[in-house]
């Protein structure tokens, strides 16, 4: 068994209110450091651990996990140990 | 002419809907479940509002891979009329039935509004019944109705006429105050506001209703013409 | 019949360990006794929760009891789901509001989406089809970052829960006084339409009938939130605190949906929702309602989380989970119902003959109780009264009076009270419009809700002006019944009855339980004199944290019946040329008004007085001028007086109003003498309301130029102002205050 997290996000060049707000908030709170902020979602996947893990991963973020249109993905692979 | 209302988990506009086809305009027209594979028997099919799916993930974005939608792309290849009003226009965004994409609403929060919209384009069989430019009442209910896509797009509903109707008002975040638009063959129409819950005077207004009537006088004129 | 790690009962009774569950010690005493032998550790947890007084109302059973519970059009008074009230037609309303104040202090947005999601299960566990959705709100003073944050996400929660149903939210009411600072108030009302054939109950009858859990699995959540929700608020550490229930309204959608479907089979003997006390209060009541036991085996209760004991099944308070009995080799159709809409559908026993709560966990008897140990034999408390000193004190004051130099600065001010200004922040995240059947919208008197395929419509209202009932409980009782009535009037409609959610202090503070006892008699001698019976409602005492208890809110929802859509009345002044006429004489009565509170700050002295008797007989006239057609609009006088009215009746239109008045200028504008209203009436039809109403009296006309122009009888100007201006200073007060970041 493998987990595969998926991180989805806010495509560059798309208005992202939710960021936009999230900013303007942690402006106020007086947190100057920071100079951006983007959102997203992580989508965990237990999954079998097959030849094909990278096509199939590929096929669920673009038929269903992610909406191209406006969102960027990447993911990540990692063992699962299992005790 | 049949009338189909797709009917899914968590949708809440199939009802009124119907209302509005059986009751008001003596229609032949029913609810059709989401795991229905053939849409074949009717020649106008609607996509309802809601929350689909409880609008997880994205709002209509696991509806748009169920098997209604699946035979619904078989119709879309026979031309047959779709409508997506809401939840409709968002599952049939994310289905590719129509261009770009819904972001949520630029101040986050739902809006419940009885907003006024514009007509853009009449020479549609969803809007032949209004007036060009005419300004209609049919109210909002949404939190992610804030339409973007992309320059290449955005040019080519500007050329084609495809955005049909817009906010007077700046009222969500949407590109070009954009509140529906249809394919570039001018046989699918999604869009934001409800129609249905603005088609009798009691309830505030009726503008909504000349939106059936135009698919109903389409598909009469389309119909005499072939017969 | 001892769990693995639990406490022996032996233990239970030693170490005291019934009272971490919120269990007095004469109250073990007593269960111990109507067991026979000593409790286990499941069993003490049963007693716990269901003798708690939000499943129990312990406290309040004897003061609930002068409730007027009867009329000729109730169907269902207390004791179901929620009251049910005849509309004609073989059509009933069904009705109720709860509330869910502790868990939204927590956690506002989930504690008010479950809240919602609550009331709406009540609603069709009696097999009505949810069709609107009100809410009172209470808050601290919106100055504090956490005030602003528990009322944004309270909105949110209530928002993003409802709407996603499909069920709109039609009305309420949002208050803010100090003394709900650390107690915030959320209660929710739903409003479900019913086929007289399809009315269900929550009873378990026949024996061998089939026990079947419907909805999503049952975690650790909110165990013991009943009594959790019976305590007052420490400043314990909040992560000892019980979990909170989360809510998923795309579940509760399609529970309600299978469970709209299954009402119209006759194999459903009874069906209840798992609200507060969950398995244990839906299984424990349905059986001794109906005169049977219950066995169960919790074996099969889907569960969400491994290794749950049986006590925490029976606590759970996992969200959007029903419970029902089904008749015998009938499962199959419910199954198949439950199937198609993806609902998850567990048989988990059976009924019994011998009135016992039976479970079974992993081939052993976990608990044997008597169902009606739990649900029937519960402890009464008659608890001591005092009347406060403080009482004395308000009701020997001298009444007090205001000079009002500047009228226009005046309501401009009062309009800004964020409890008078526009709440269109808050309803424009609700959707209002759902279902499309909603004819009047959120910021009227009434929401109104048509009935399709009838010419009915059903007006609904909450309202509680709890300042009043601080001042004097009894006379605040009863403004708070004759108020919410007023609405419906004002609607066109006729009040059919009532339900109300009692939010007060500690019962066990001899003053609050005053308070409590004064407001329950004014409200029900309100309600035995308008006609609306008390058909169902909620208590939550316990609202104090430290030493401060709420203001008493027993906050009241009405339904009326509204015979034809053409009676359909709004506030809105309609047509120029229209006459204005106020009914009711206006006295020097500010005692806790909005004036008092804005000019001092703080409320005294003896709230308005109200003649029951000549309340009812302007409820009357003023429907019965609305139903022949005489009335343009109307709008009852309420806080701030009658200048606020009149500006609330020109917001949102394109006319203005020239209105000259008599007397001295404070009281006839601002006083909040109750039974008032302001009624226009097209000019030709003045004849008319003479006749029907003697009493009013003809004040000033609606003009065409959207200025309000108040003139004294001496013909000096008082005030002449711009309505559009009035309206900005109105609607800009709430979001300007909630976008402010201290």
């Amino acid at each position: 068994m493998v987990k595969v997290t998926v991180h989805v996000k806010v495509k560059e060049g798309v208005i992202n209110p939710e960021a936009s707000a999230l900013e303007r908030a942690l402006a106020e709170l007086s947190f100057d450091e920071v100079k951006s902020v983007t959102t997203g979602k992580t989508i965990e996947l237990e999954m079998e651990s097959t030849e094909s893990l990278d096509t199939k991963v590929k096929e669920m973020c673009e038929q269903l996990l992610v909406n191209t249109v406006i969102e960027d993905y990447s993911y990540t692979v990692e063992e699962e140990n299992k005790a | 002419m049949k009338w189909a209302v797709i009917d899914f988990p968590g949708s809440s506009g199939t009802e009124d809907i119907l209302h509005v086809l059986r009751s008001l305009l003596n229609e032949e027209a029913e609810g059709v479940w989401y795991k229905d594979t053939d849409l074949s028997a009717y020649d106008v099919i609607i996509l309802p509002s809601g929350a689909s799916f409880g609008d997880y993930l994205r709002s209509g974005a696991i509806a748009s891979i169920t098997p209604a939608i699946q035979a619904l792309k078989e119709e879309r290849k026979k031309g047959k009329l779709i409508c997506g009003i809401g939840n409709g226009f968002q599952i049939l965004l994310e289905a590719g039935f129509l261009p770009g994409a819904i972001r949520r609403n630029r101040l986050l929060k739902f809006i419940c509004a009885k907003s006024k919209l514009i007509v853009k384009n009449n020479n549609t069989p969803f809007t032949n019944q209004y007036e060009q430019q005419q300004e209609v009442n049919i109210p909002v209910a949404h939190q992610y109705g804030n339409y973007v896509c992309d320059k290449e797009i955005r040019q080519q509903l500007e050329e084609n006429n495809q955005i049909v109707f817009q906010y007077y008002d700046d009222l969500n975040g949407s590109m070009d105050h954009i509140a529906g638009i249809v394919s570039e063959d001018k046989r699918v129409l999604g869009l934001m506001p409800h129609p249905e819950r603005a088609s009798e005077s009691i309830i505030g207004s009726t503008d909504g209703l000349a939106l059936f009537q135009s698919i109903i006088h389409h598909w009469r004129e389309e119909h005499d013409r072939t017969s | 019949m001892t769990g693995l790690h639990e406490p022996t009962p032996e233990q239970i009774k030693e170490e005291k360990i019934y009272k971490e569950m919120g269990m007095k010690e004469e109250e073990y005493d007593y269960a111990v006794k109507l067991l026979g032998r000593l409790p286990n550790y499941t069993e003490t947890g049963l007693f716990s929760v269901m003798w708690s007084e939000h499943c129990s109302y312990k406290s309040s059973k004897a003061l609930l009891r002068k409730f007027p519970t009867e009329g000729k059009q109730v169907l269902q008074g207390p004791g179901e789901g929620a009251g049910i009230v005849d509309i004609g037609d073989e059509q009933a309303a069904v009705f109720k509001i709860e509330s869910h104040n502790s868990p939204s202090a927590v956690e506002p947005y989930e504690g008010a989406a479950t809240g919602v999601g609550g009331i709406m299960r009540d609603v069709f566990s009696m097999g009505a089809r949810p069709i609107a959705l009100l809410n009172s709100l209470r808050f601290g003073e919106l100055t504090t970052p956490r005030v602003r944050y528990l009322f944004e996400e309270a909105v949110a929660g209530i928002a993003g829960y409802g709407n996603r149903v499909g069920v709109p939210t039609v009305g309420g009411e949002v208050k803010f006084d100090p003394s709900y600072e650390k107690n915030p108030l959320v209660n929710a009302m739903c409003v479900g339409l019913l086929d007289h054939k399809d009315m269900k109950k929550g009873q378990a009858s026949g024996v061998g009938n089939t026990v079947i859990y419907i909805g999503p699995p049952t975690g650790r959540d909110g165990i013991h939130g009943a009594t959790f929700s019976s305590e007052s608020l420490s400043d314990e550490d909040p992560s000892e605190r019980p979990s909170i229930q989360a809510g998923d309204p795309f579940m509760e959608k399609i529970v309600m949906e299978a469970c709209l479907e299954i009402v119209q089979s006759d194999a459903l003997i009874g069906i209840q929702d798992m609200g507060a006390a969950g398995l244990t209060s839906s299984s424990a009541e349905m059986a001794s309602k109906a005169g049977y036991g219950i066995e169960m085996n919790l074996d099969l209760v889907p569960q969400r989380e491994e290794g749950m004991t049986p006590y925490e099944m029976m606590l759970s308070e996992s969200q959007e989970r029903m419970l029902l009995v089904v008749k015998k080799g009938r499962e199959k159709e419910i199954k198949d119902i439950c199937e198609r809409w993806g609902v998850m559908y567990s048989e988990i026993g059976h009924v019994t003959e011998d009135k016992n709560l039976r479970l079974l966990h992993k081939g052993k008897v976990v608990a044997e109780v008597p169902v009606d140990a739990l649900a029937e034999d519960v402890p009464e408390y008659d608890l001591p009264t005092k009347e406060p000193a403080f009482y004395r004190e308000q009701q020997a004051k001298e009444p007090v009076h205001y000079k009002v130099e500047n009228v226009k600065e005046t309501l401009v001010e009062l309009l800004q009270q964020p409890t008078i200004a526009s709440k269109e922040w808050v309803y424009s995240q609700y959707d209002y419009l759902a279902q499309a059947n909603t004819v009047v919208s959120p910021g009227s008197d009434a929401g109104i809700i048509r009935i399709r395929g009838t010419n009915k419509a059903l007006a609904m209202t909450t309202d509680c002006n709890a300042r009043y009932l601080y001042l004097d409980p009894e006379v605040g009782g009863k403004i708070t019944v004759a108020e919410a009535t007023r609405n419906i009037i004002c609607s066109g409609g006729k009040p059919l009855g009532l339900t109300d959610c009692l939010n007060f202090g500690s019962p066990e503070n001899p003053e609050i339980y005053w308070q409590l006892d004064r407001a329950i008699e004014g409200m029900s001698e309100a309600c035995r004199t308008l006609n609306t019976p008390v058909i169902g409602g909620n208590v939550s005492l316990y609202n104090e944290k430290g030493d401060s208890a709420i203001y008493p809110t027993p906050i009241v929802g009405v339904v009326g019946l509204i015979e034809d859509v053409a009676h359909i009345t709004t506030q809105s002044f309609k047509n120029e040329g229209d006459l204005v006429y106020v009914l009711g004489e206006a006295q020097p009565e500010f005692g806790g008004s909005e004036l008092q509170k804005l000019r001092e700050g703080d409320i005294s002295g003896r709230p308005p007085a109200l003649d029951l008797k000549v309340e009812k007989e302007r409820q009357t006239a003023v429907l019965q001028a609305i139903q022949s057609g005489v009335i343009a609009s109307a709008h009852d006088i309420s806080e701030g007086g009658f200048l606020v009215a009149v500006a609330k009746c020109l917001f949102d239109t394109n006319v203005g109003a020239e209105i000259t008045i008599a007397g001295e200028a404070a009281t006839e504008l601002f006083s909040e003498t109750q039974s008032r209203y302001v009624l226009t009436v097209p000019a030709e039809k003045k004849e008319a309301l003479k006749e029907m109403i003697p009493s009013a009296k003809e004040i000033g006309r609606v003009t065409g130029d959207g200025r309000l122009t108040i003139r004294a009888a001496s013909g000096e100007t008082l005030m002449d102002a711009e309505v559009k201006e009035l309206e900005s200073a109105w609607k800009g007060a709430i979001p300007c205050l909630v976008k402010l970041k201290a």
